[in-house]
C-alpha cells in the first residue's frame, strides 16, 4: 500500500519548516536510511531520512517551501508493483494525532505548590511519643544515633552502612563506635574519599534490593554527591511508575558546628526539603534521633538525616524501650503557651528553647513546636498552635532567602491569615558566607537574643 | 595486573549455531526497525521531547545479552531502547512509554530516558550522563551482599567514559571485587564531539590499568566478537575476580538525538559504515553463506519483525495518555519488596 511522507518534527519545539532541498526526484527508488530531503527549522538544517523502502510516486510539497507544517503530507512513497497513478488522489491520513488530546480523568485534587492543603481545619496528632510510665535513660545523641542503626542492623540484614571512617575509625564523629566489632567489615564499610561515587553505589545497592545507610563525614560534602540523592534516588520512584524504589538512608551532620568556615557550616535543610521524593529528618533531642533514625532505615524512601555536630554530645531522656520508634510528620510540642508559637527544629531548638525559658520569667507564654521532620512536615501541629496564640516565630540556622521558614510562613498566611495578630517572623541565618572569626560567626547565626525580640515584635512588647 | 590485549578477529566462518545467528539477526533488526518507526513517530509529533535512537550500535546489546544468564542485571544511559528490547521487554511497553501513554512501561511518566523493568532486571535508562555507572557498581554490590553469583552488565558511552564518577566507581570496583562488568559503547561521538577532540588517550578501557582492572577492546560491529567478550567478561566476573570493562567501538548511524543535524561528520563517513560494517548485514551474511537461510526465510522474518513494530506503534498510539489523577502518585513508596526482585516467568 502506498505510504505518505509526513513532514517530520525535528526537535522538541518544532511545528513547521522550510522544505528546502528536495534529494530524490519522483521514481527513485528508495531505501530506509536514504536521505530524501533538508529541512529547515529554526535551529538548523537537517537531513531527513526514509524509515521505509520503496518509490517516490509523487512529491507533493516542492522545495523551497516555507512555512510546512508538521505532519503535512510532503510524499508518498509506492511499494513494489504500485503506480503513479493509484495514488493521485491521496489524501492526507490523520493519523498522526495523538489519540488522546484531551486532558482526561478528574482534574488533580491537589495543585502543585499547595502541599498544606491536607485538612480544612488542623487536626494535629498530640499523642505522646512513648507510653506513660516508660522508663527513661539519660544518652547522648551520639549514643541515640548508634543505638538505633545498632538495633536496625541487628533486626535487618539487608542494613549495612557505609562512608569515610565509619569503620576502622569508628566514625569521624564517633557515631559508628564499635558498630565494626560487632557487624564486621561486610555491614560496616570503610569507602574512599569519593561522596559521588559511593552515594551512587548505595543508591544501585538500594535498587538491588539492601537498605544502606550512607553516612557524610559531613553534608557539605554531599554538594558533590547531590546528584545521585536528587536525579537517582529522589526521582526513579516515580520515573519507573512505582517499579524502582530506593530505601536508603543518607545521615551526617549537617549545619554550623564551631568556627569550620564557610564550606564546612551550611545547612542543606532547605534545599532537601524542596525535593519531591525525598523524606528529610532534622532532629533535636536524642529520643528523637533514635526513634526517627530507625523509622528512616525502615523506610522505603530516601531519607535525609540531618544531624549536628554541636547537638552529639547533648544528653536527654531516651525511654527504655525494646523497639522505640518515631513517625515521620509527626511535631513535637516541647512547651505549651498562649502567647505566641516558636516552631523550630534541629540546633534551632536550643534558641527556642532557650527563648521561651526567659520569656516566661518577662510573663510571656510561648508554645515551642518541633518539626523533627521537614518532608513531611506537620502542617496540622502548627497551624492548630497559631490559631490558638495569634503569632508565630521561625527559628533556624539556615540562609535566609528562600529558607523552609519561608515556606512555613506562607504556608500560615494561606491556611490560618484571618487569625493572625501580627506577620510571622523568621529567625535565621544571616545572608552571608559563614565567617571565620568567632564573633562574627556568632553574628552570623541566629540567637536567644533574636528569638526574644522576634517574639517581642510579634505579641507588640 | 595485565590488561589484555585485543581479541584476534573472529574467523570468516565463525563456529556458531544456525539457531543462535538467526536469534542475533532477528534481535538486532527488532531493534533497528523499533528505533526507524520511534523515528518516524518522533517525526509525527506522537514522541516529545529527547530521543535518542541507537541504529547502528545493536550488536552491542544483542551480542553481550547473548552473554547474559538469568538473573543478571542490566543499567544504562538515556540511549537505551535497544537494552531494553534486547533484555526482553516488550515493545508494545517501550514504545508506549515513548509517546507518553497508560501502558508504558512507567504509565506515561518517564519517556524515553527514564524507563525501568523489575522483572527484566532492567535498572534504566538514566538521563544524567554517567550517573548509571556507580549504580551499576551498587547493583554488583548487592549482589556479592547477597551472596548470589549475579552480574551486572553496566554501559556507558564514550562520552560518559571522562566523567569523575567513573573513574571513582572503577577503584571502589576493583577494590571490593564487584561482579561488575564496565560496558564503553564508544560510538566515537559524545554529541557532536569526536572523541578525537575530546580525549588525549586513545583507548578508554586502558584506563581499567590505573585501578588494577582488566579489560578488552572489542569489534562492535560484529556480534559474534562482542558475545565471546561478553563470555569472557562475565565468566571473569562471576568467578569473583571483580570487574571488568570492554570497550566495544561501535557506531551510531542517526544523531545523537532527534534534533541533532550531524555537521560534525560528513554524510560519507556514516555511508560508509553503513555499507561496509553493518552488524545486521554482517550476520545476514553469514546466515545467507552458510546456507542457514535463504532470502525468502530472511525476508519472512523481516515482515514478522515489522509487524512486531507495527503492533507497538499501533499500541504506543491508541494507549490513552495516563489518568491526571497518576500526577500524585508514585511519589513515595508505601513499601518495597525486599531483597531480589521476583524472576520472570
Amino acid at each position: 500500500m502506498a505510504t505518505e511522507i509526513l513532514m517530520p518534527a525535528l526537535s522538541p519545539t518544532m511545528e513547521e519548516g522550510t522544505l528546502a532541498k528536495w534529494l530524490v526526484k519522483e521514481g527513485d527508488e528508495v531505501a530506509s536510511g536514504d536521505i530524501l530531503a533538508e529541512i529547515e527549522t529554526d535551529k538548523a538544517t537537517m537531513e531527513f531520512e526514509a524509515v521505509d523502502e520503496g518509490t517516490i510516486g509523487k512529491i507533493l510539497v516542492p522545495e523551497g517551501s516555507e512555512g510546512v507544517k508538521v505532519n503535512t503530507a510532503i510524499a508518498v512513497l509506492l511499494d513494489e508493483g504500485e503506480s503513479v497513478d493509484d495514488v493521485t488522489d491521496a489524501a492526507p491520513v490523520d493519523d498522526a494525532k495523538p489519540a488522546a488530546d484531551e486532558a482526561r480523568g478528574a482534574a488533580p485534587e491537589k495543585t502543585p505548590a499547595r502541599v498544606a492543603d491536607e485538612h480544612p481545619t488542623p487536626q494535629p496528632d498530640s499523642s505522646p511519643d512513648w507510653p506513660e510510665g516508660t522508663e527513661m535513660v539519660q544518652q547522648t545523641v551520639r549514643e541515640a544515633l548508634r543505638d538505633a542503626m545498632a538495633e536496625e542492623m541487628r533486626r535487618d540484614d539487608h542494613v549495612f552502612v557505609m562512608g569515610e571512617e565509619v569503620a576502622e575509625y569508628n566514625g569521624a564523629y564517633k557515631i559508628t563506635q564499635g558498630m565494626l566489632d560487632e557487624f564486621g567489615d561486610k555491614r560496616v564499610i570503610d569507602t574512599p574519599i569519593t561522596e559521588h561515587g559511593f552515594t551512587g553505589i548505595g543508591v544501585g545497592a538500594a535498587f538491588g534490593g539492601l537498605r544502606p545507610i550512607v553516612e557524610f563525614m559531613t553534608f557539605n560534602f554531599a554538594m558533590q554527591a547531590i546528584d545521585q540523592i536528587i536525579n537517582s534516588a529522589a526521582k526513579t520512584l516515580y520515573m519507573s511508575g512505582g517499579q524502582m524504589g530506593c530505601p536508603i538512608v543518607f545521615r551526617g551532620p549537617n549545619g554550623a558546628a564551631a568556627r569550620v568556615g564557610a564550606q564546612h557550616s551550611q545547612d542543606y535543610a532547605a534545599w532537601y526539603a524542596s525535593v519531591p521524593g525525598l523524606k528529610v529528618v532534622q532532629p533535636y533531642s536524642a529520643s528523637d534521633a533514635k526513634g526517627l533514625l530507625k523509622t528512616a532505615i525502615r523506610d522505603p524512601n530516601p531519607v535525609i538525616f540531618l544531624e549536628n555536630e554541636i547537638l552529639y554530645g547533648k544528653t536527654f531522656d531516651v525511654p527504655k524501650l525494646d523497639d522505640f520508634t518515631v513517625p515521620f510528620g509527626k511535631a513535637r510540642i516541647w512547651r505549651e503557651g498562649d502567647d505566641v508559637t516558636i516552631v523550630s527544629w534541629g540546633i534551632g531548638m536550643t534558641y527556642a528553647m532557650d527563648a521561651a525559658e526567659k520569656l516566661a520569667e518577662e510573663g510571656i507564654s510561648a508554645e515551642v513546636i518541633d518539626l523533627r521532620t521537614l518532608r513531611p512536615v506537620d502542617y496540622d501541629a502548627i497551624l492548630a498552635s497559631v490559631m490558638k496564640t495569634n503569632r508565630c516565630v521561625t527559628v533556624e540556622e539556615g540562609f535566609p532567602v528562600a529558607s523552609f521558614s519561608d515556606h512555613l510562613a506562607s504556608t500560615i498566611m494561606q491556611r490560618a491569615f484571618d487569625y493572625l495578630d501580627a506577620p510571622v517572623v523568621t529567625c535565621t541565618g544571616k545572608d552571608v558566607p559563614m565567617p571565620y572569626a568567632a564573633n562574627l560567626e556568632k553574628l552570623a547565626l541566629t540567637s536567644t537574643t533574636e528569638v526574644i525580640e522576634a517574639v517581642k515584635q510579634v505579641t507588640y512588647r | 595486573m595485565a590488561a589484555r590485549k585485543p581479541a584476534a578477529k573472529a574467523a570468516a566462518i565463525p563456529n556458531v549455531a544456525k539457531d543462535d545467528l538467526l536469534q542475533y539477526y532477528r534481535d538486532m533488526l527488532l531493534i533497528r526497525r523499533f528505533e526507524e518507526k520511534a523515528g518516524q513517530l518522533y517525526g509525527m509529533g506522537l514522541i516529545g521531547g529527547f530521543c535518542h535512537l541507537y541504529i547502528g550500535q545493536e550488536a552491542v546489546v544483542v551480542g553481550l545479552e547473548a552473554a547474559a544468564s538469568k538473573g543478571d542485571k542490566r543499567v544504562t544511559s538515556y540511549r537505551d531502547h535497544g537494552h531494553m528490547l534486547a533484555c526482553g521487554m516488550d515493545p508494545k511497553g517501550v514504545m508506549a512509554e515513548l509517546t507518553g501513554r497508560e501502558g508504558g512501561y512507567s504509565k506515561g511518566k518517564g519517556g524515553s530516558m527514564h524507563m525501568f523493568s523489575r522483572e527484566k532486571h532492567f535498572y534504566g535508562g538514566h538521563g544524567i550522563v554517567a550517573a548509571q555507572v556507580p549504580i551499576g557498581a551498587g547493583l554488583a554490590f548487592a549482589d556479592k551482599y547477597l551472596g548470589n553469583d549475579r552480574v551486572t552488565f553496566t554501559y556507558f558511552g564514550d562520552g560518559a567514559a571522562n566523567q569523575g564518577q567513573v573513574y571513582e566507581t572503577y577503584n571502589m570496583a576493583e577494590l571490593w571485587d564487584l561482579p561488575c562488568v564496565f560496558v564503553i559503547e564508544n560510538n566515537q561521538y559524545a554529541m557532536g564531539t569526536s572523541t578525537k577532540r575530546s580525549t588525549k588517550s586513545p583507548s578508554y578501557w586502558e584506563r581499567g590499568a590505573a585501578y588494577g582492572i582488566e579489560g578488552e577492546e572489542v569489534d562492535g560491529m560484529d556480534v559474534l566478537a562482542v558475545k565471546d567478550a561478553g563470555q569472557r567478561a562475565v565468566e571473569y566476573c562471576r568467578s569473583g575476580k571483580g570487574p571488568y570493562i570492554l570497550e566495544v567501538k561501535t557506531y551510531r548511524y542517526r544523531g545523537h538525538s532527534m534534533s541533532d543535524p550531524a555537521k560534525y561528520r560528513t554524510r560519507d563517513e556514516v555511508q560508509k559504515m553503513r555499507e561496509e560494517r553493518d552488524c545486521i548485514e554482517h550476520v545476514r551474511q553469514l546466515l545467507l553463506t552458510g546456507e542457514h537461510a535463504s532470502e525468502d526465510d530472511l525476508k519472512s522474518i523481516d515482515k514478522e519483525i515489522k509487524e512486531i513494530v507495527n503492533e507497538s506503534a499501533e499500541f504506543a498510539k491508541e494507549s490513552p495518555e495516563p489518568d491526571l489523577s497518576e500526577l500524585w502518585t508514585d511519589i513515595y513508596a508505601d513499601e518495597l519488596p525486599q531483597g531480589e526482585p521476583e524472576e520472570a516467568a
